[in-house]
């Protein structure tokens, strides 16, 4: 689905794998926790309360 | 606007997707801007003009990559508008990612970072996109409005900056011994795959 973060499974099994890459994975699994973090957080309230107020708004106006 | 074509039902549900898509909004807008206050501005920001230009959505197609692109085209237009805020980048992007308020953050989290803020802000972006925002190639192309071969480049050549940053330790930190991010990285990253 759209919203699916495309996820590598994690592979284990260090002998195929070099060291590098064992490395670099290593690495995006550490940066993907890192946006995950935020994404995470709950949501402040002033989203929601801004696209309502902003919905009542005739639409045009700016 | 054209938005008065749309039926309620229409506006509804893109507004239930749209909501849905806030979290990681905020956490892209982190990314660019550094702060979490002003990244929730420009979220917001965002938000607000991608319902505003529903009507050009279509539905169906990938709402999280049109409205990261609408988020990033808001961003770098702000910013082309203050020029003075250039200089700020290289600071505001070490504080990037995580202002998460979170003792028990490892380490590691710190050094990723900042050695993310050592990448010049293509590769960063096109890294982030890819390698944390879960796009493919060709969606983060489309957002960045540059071609698949250059993201992929620009993804490659960050991968291979990052890691060198981290093995070297040639980012600025203060006493500890090079070589111990990587090795807090690779910890981290053994125990987070176990918990998954």
């Amino acid at each position: 689905m759209i919203d699916e973060p495309h996820r590598e499974p994690s592979k284990r099994g260090p002998a195929a794998i070099d060291e590098a890459r064992l490395r670099q994975h290593a690495i995006g699994v550490r940066l993907r926790q890192m946006f995950d973090d935020v994404v995470n957080e709950p949501v402040p309230d002033e989203f929601l309360e801004i696209l309502r107020k902003h919905d009542q708004k005739p639409s045009g106006t700016e | 606007m054209a938005a008065a074509e749309r039926s309620p039902a229409e506006d509804l549900a893109f507004k239930r997707e749209l909501v849905g898509l806030i979290p990681h909004l905020r956490a892209f807008a982190r990314t660019l801007t550094g702060d979490p206050t002003s990244a929730d501005d420009l979220a917001q920001d965002a938000m607000m003009k991608a319902w505003d230009a529903r009507a050009s959505y279509q539905m169906g197609t990938n709402m999280k990559a049109w409205t990261f692109m609408i988020l990033r085209n808001q961003f770098y237009s702000e910013k082309r508008r203050s020029w003075r805020q250039t200089q700020l980048d290289q600071e505001a992007a070490e504080r990037t990612l995580v202002a998460v308020d979170d003792p028990e953050a490892p380490v590691a989290l710190d050094e990723l970072r900042q050695g993310l803020g050592m990448l010049p802000p293509e590769q960063r972006e096109a890294l982030i996109l890819v390698g944390a925002g879960g796009f493919a190639y060709e969606e983060a192309a489309e957002i960045c409005g540059c071609a698949v071969g250059t993201v992929k480049s620009r993804v490659s050549r960050a991968r291979r900056a990052l890691h060198a940053i981290l093995e070297d330790g040639s980012y600025e930190r203060d006493g500890a011994p090079a070589g111990d991010a990587m090795q807090a990285i690779l910890a981290d990253a053994e125990r987070l795959s176990t918990i998954r």
